[in-house]
């Protein structure tokens, strides 16, 4: 089961973009001090440069960045926006689902990216987590 | 046989990728190894096959391998659909 504490989660919380959205997800790693604002910076440009593919399926967006950005320690937080925003991806827009994730090197976040994948590959779990109206009722479905 | 998965940085959604194509091969009975890397660094690298997203296949066009394109990066009924073809193909 995937860990996600309260201050990384934000249930119905507003961003009329891309950008916006990633720095609201981007800013609960920080505050968390998981990661720098370097790092946060580092996921807006790798969005804008390379483009919407971290709208990883319907609806879902998982922004990152490589490690050498700023990252302390692994983590990863949950933004679920109450207007989905439009990231720019042919098929899998708008997003409703935010998951910023920061890993400390090449490998050592493999198990939450897979805990996380198998979550986000389940639909149940995606209705459900889309859905949500409280914290308790989201993380219920991770 | 070696499949290589690209994202836009190889570190998130090319190693999704290559985990959930080593488990679905494996479910079949085929063992694949793998490597994922970013787009700057797929060009030209020695593998039987390469997997990225949508996004990301369109600009690895050039390559001498079969590029698989992903739409959906969390349906692994369309990463098993489109991966094991290529795999059963190769053996």
């Amino acid at each position: 089961m995937l860990q996600v504490k309260k201050e990384m989660v934000i249930i119905n919380e507003k961003a009329i973009s891309a950008e916006e959205a990633i720095r609201k997800a981007g800013k609960l790693l920080v505050d968390a001090g998981k990661v720098s604002f370097n790092y946060v910076d580092a996921m807006v440009k790798g969005y804008k440069e390379i483009g919407p593919y971290i709208v990883l399926g319907p609806h879902i967006a998982i922004p990152h960045a490589r490690p050498e950005y700023g990252v302390y320690e692994q983590c990863l937080s949950m933004v679920l926006l109450e207007d989905p925003v439009s990231f720019g991806h042919p098929t899998n827009d708008p997003v409703k689902l935010v998951c910023a994730i920061g890993g400390t090197d090449n490998e050592s976040h493999i198990n939450m990216l897979r805990e996380l994948s198998t979550v986000l590959g389940d639909p149940e779990k995606i209705y459900g987590l889309m859905n949500a109206r409280d914290y308790n009722e989201f993380v219920s479905y991770l | 046989m070696r499949v290589v998965t690209v994202c836009g940085m190889g570190f998130g959604t090319s190693l999704m990728l290559l985990m959930d194509i080593q488990a679905i091969a494996q479910k079949h009975g085929f063992s694949v190894e793998g490597e994922a890397v970013d787009l700057g660094s797929a060009k030209g690298k020695t593998c039987d096959f390469m997997v990225a997203s949508s996004e990301i296949a369109s600009e690895l066009s050039g390559e001498a391998v079969h590029v698989i394109s992903i739409n959906n990066l969390l349906d692994k009924k369309e990463i098993e659909e489109k991966v094991m073809p290529i795999i059963r193909q190769m053996t």
